[in-house]
């Protein structure tokens, strides 16, 4: 019975989403205003049971892991951005993080993203499509890089060089395609299948 | 005004129905036609093939419902055939919306292959702290997540014995639908760590991670819902992604014949002006 | 002070992540576990702190009954629900929160993504246009890449897949690559001028 009532108010949000393609209406908007509510609460949820309880109230206030009394006091400055006239103070909490994330990625983006790229496309020449590689990542740096006027030898293969990120953009386009319809897709499995049993 | 104007000018909603009968009429009406498996979902499939029984595997649901077409099939194609080699699966989190959907496919393919919930599989549930929290998982596993995602303590399931960080697993497979997600768990548990990841994700980033696939930062991978159909077919398992694989042709076909129109009246209107 | 001690608190945090990386040991090593640790709880209320903002402005908006105040009384009301169920009786398989997940937010959320699948059939119809040569090779890659990646493609000519297989192995490959180290160094360089406080957008106005 529950299940029964939950795939009728699951299929009457979808086609009150839908009906937005036809145009803006106030079952849209509904729909669109309920989703955005839920879906943080959903978080909060989440942030307290997942979160909260197991990695910050009970090691601090259960095990004495004392020390954990300082992001405490630096998560509750971050909320206090919420009040403009003490909200400079989350500027603390938002450095912390701000910091530990640029040290992170100054590290791992450069050996992962570009050391480890650059080491991978040392290839040999014997093969034509190593040589491709090669000149479409060369190319597509230099394009990159030199920001000068796009003239010469340089200018020719900066001009590879948007070939090939052209096609490497097209593969994308198709790519997104096969995305997008994939929602649809499963929307319609919903509707067509859970909802009004059509399909087998 | 010109027929190719006034086609060119076509109401929008026009085109949405032709795209929503794209669509519907095949799952409706299924042609059933053959599905082609790429080399990367045959990396990904023999990554966890050769893996010995007992090997110790963890899944990051890193998606949610809007990318569910996606990725909800490959997680229960993944997660079916770790149980077929007697693999354990870990479960867990760095995006909250994806926790209930790696539940939903641990109970699916648990039924049939007869797992059981602590001994063979275990949901972690959510953390937060995205690429922060990967690289202290390398430290510790249950500092992170001292209980399960349903309030059990780790050390009482049998599962996580013996797995105090990453060094204790021996594949990561990431389900991917952005930020955090394939990138973050390549550059720590894969460059750091040195624990091999490979995984899937929305047919939307798949293409900007080929250079991982080419210098072999993952051992495999499945773009999309064409990914997802790929693997149900090395299972021999049928499911959502292969049956909606009719109407992806179909789809396409319109989309590419909405684009040769629509440039054949851009190509008639300059030969006009000319 | 009000900008000093965020500015050093970046350079000490930033500098230990990275000095860790080549120096695991003590102090840095202790330092890093400990930063490491409290990140966890205030990655969380950086979470806290946007919905906090969602309930001010939509609760400004019902206290001013600004036009359309009755769909923030709908969201504030989607929220409430949400966190009494999950925070009162818990979030595992079986509790009323797990149930509105799968019949609330799982058919809104994908269904709010499902209609960029009409958007971009229609984009493709108007704005997909090959202007120059450029255009051209991005306009006959995505093709062959679409009818290269379906069943339908392969059914017409088999050798769509592998002409897909090679412009994903190889040209895409390598555009891709191109982007991503170009990417990488503008990261690496951004995160080495905020660590060292000369990029301080983040801290705002004043």
């Amino acid at each position: 019975m529950a299940d029964t009532i939950g795939i009728w108010v699951a299929a009457l949000l979808t086609l009150f989403i839908f009906s937005f393609l036809y145009k803006d209406n106030p079952l849209y908007k509904m729909a669109e205003h309920l989703f955005i509510g839920v879906s943080a609460g959903y978080w909060v949820s989440y942030l307290y049971q997942n979160v909260f309880k197991p990695n910050l109230y009970n090691p601090l206030f259960h095990q004495g892991k004392l020390l954990l009394i300082i992001p405490l006091i630096l998560g509750l400055m971050m909320v206090m951005r919420l009040f403009p006239k003490i909200g400079w103070i989350s500027r603390w909490s938002i450095a912390f993080i701000v910091g530990i994330t640029s040290g992170y990625y100054l590290i791992t983006y450069l050996q992962t993203n570009a050391v480890d790229q650059v080491r991978a496309s040392l290839l040999n020449f014997s093969q034509i499509n190593n040589i491709i590689l090669v000149v479409g990542v060369l190319s597509g740096l230099i394009y990159f890089f030199f920001s000068a006027e796009h003239r010469g030898v340089l200018g020719g293969t900066a001009k590879l060089g948007i070939w090939f990120l052209m096609v490497a953009f097209g593969a994308s386009f198709g790519y997104t395609v096969m995305a997008r319809i994939s929602l649809l897709i499963g929307r319609m499995q919903f509707l067509l299948g859970d909802w009004l049993g059509l399909l087998h | 005004m010109g027929m190719g104007k006034k086609l060119s000018q076509i109401d929008r909603r026009i085109i949405f129905l032709v795209i929503g009968l794209a669509v519907a009429l095949p799952l409706l009406f299924p042609i059933g036609l053959q599905i082609r498996v790429s080399e990367p979902a045959q990396r990904m499939y023999k990554a966890i093939d050769q893996l010995p029984p007992g090997s110790k595997v963890l899944i990051s649901f890193d998606y949610d419902p809007t990318t569910m077409p996606e990725l909800y099939p490959m997680n229960i194609a993944l997660v079916r055939h770790c149980f077929a080699k007697d693999l354990k699966v870990i479960g867990m989190a760095l995006w909250p919306t994806g926790v209930p959907l790696g539940e939903e496919a641990f109970e699916i393919a648990a039924k049939d292959y007869g797992k059981s919930y602590g001994q063979d599989y275990v949901n972690l549930g959510y953390k937060a702290g995205d690429i922060v929290l990967i690289s202290n998982l390398g430290k510790s596993i249950p500092q992170q997540f001292p209980i399960d995602f349903r309030g059990t303590p780790l050390e009482e399931l049998p599962i996580m014995k013996g797995v105090r960080s990453l060094k204790n697993i021996d594949l990561v497979i990431d389900l991917s639908a952005g930020f955090p997600g394939i990138v973050e768990w390549t550059m720590i548990a894969g460059g750091r760590h040195h624990v091999k990841v490979g995984g899937g994700c929305t047919a939307v980033s798949a293409p900007s991670y080929y250079p991982y696939l080419q210098s072999k930062q993952i051992v495999g991978l499945l773009g999309g819902m064409k990914g997802a159909a790929e693997y149900e077919t090395l299972m021999n398992a049928r499911g959502a992604a292969a049956g909606g694989m009719d109407a992806q042709s179909i789809a396409h076909l319109v989309i590419i014949l909405f684009i040769f129109i629509g440039n054949l009246f851009m190509f008639l209107g300059n030969k006009g002006k000319a | 002070m009000r900008r000093q001690i965020p500015l050093a608190i970046t350079l000490v945090v930033g500098l230990v992540m990275v000095v860790q990386y080549f120096v695991p040991h003590k102090p840095v090593g202790n330092l890093y576990d400990l930063f490491n640790t409290w990140a966890i709880v205030i990655f969380a209320f950086a979470i806290v702190l946007g919905v906090g903002n969602l309930i001010k402005i939509h609760g400004d908006r019902i206290y001013r009954l600004e036009r359309g105040w009755g769909y923030s009384v709908l969201l504030l009301l989607g929220l409430t629900v949400m966190i009494i169920t999950g925070i009162g009786w818990g979030i595992e398989p079986g509790t009323s929160f797990f149930y509105l997940y799968w019949h609330l937010y799982v058919p809104m959320s994908s269904t709010m993504f499902a209609l960029l699948a009409f958007f971009i059939a229609s984009a493709s119809y108007r704005a997909f246009r090959a202007r120059n040569f450029e255009a051209f090779l991005l306009l006959i890659s995505a093709v062959l890449v679409m009818l290269g990646r379906v069943p339908m493609g392969k059914a017409l000519w088999g050798q769509f897949p592998v002409i897909a297989d090679w412009i994903m192995k190889v040209p895409n490959t390598a555009g891709q690559r191109a982007i991503m180290i170009g990417i990488a160094l503008g990261v690496v360089s951004t995160s080495l001028r905020i660590i060292l406080g000369i990029e301080r957008a983040h801290l705002g106005g004043e």
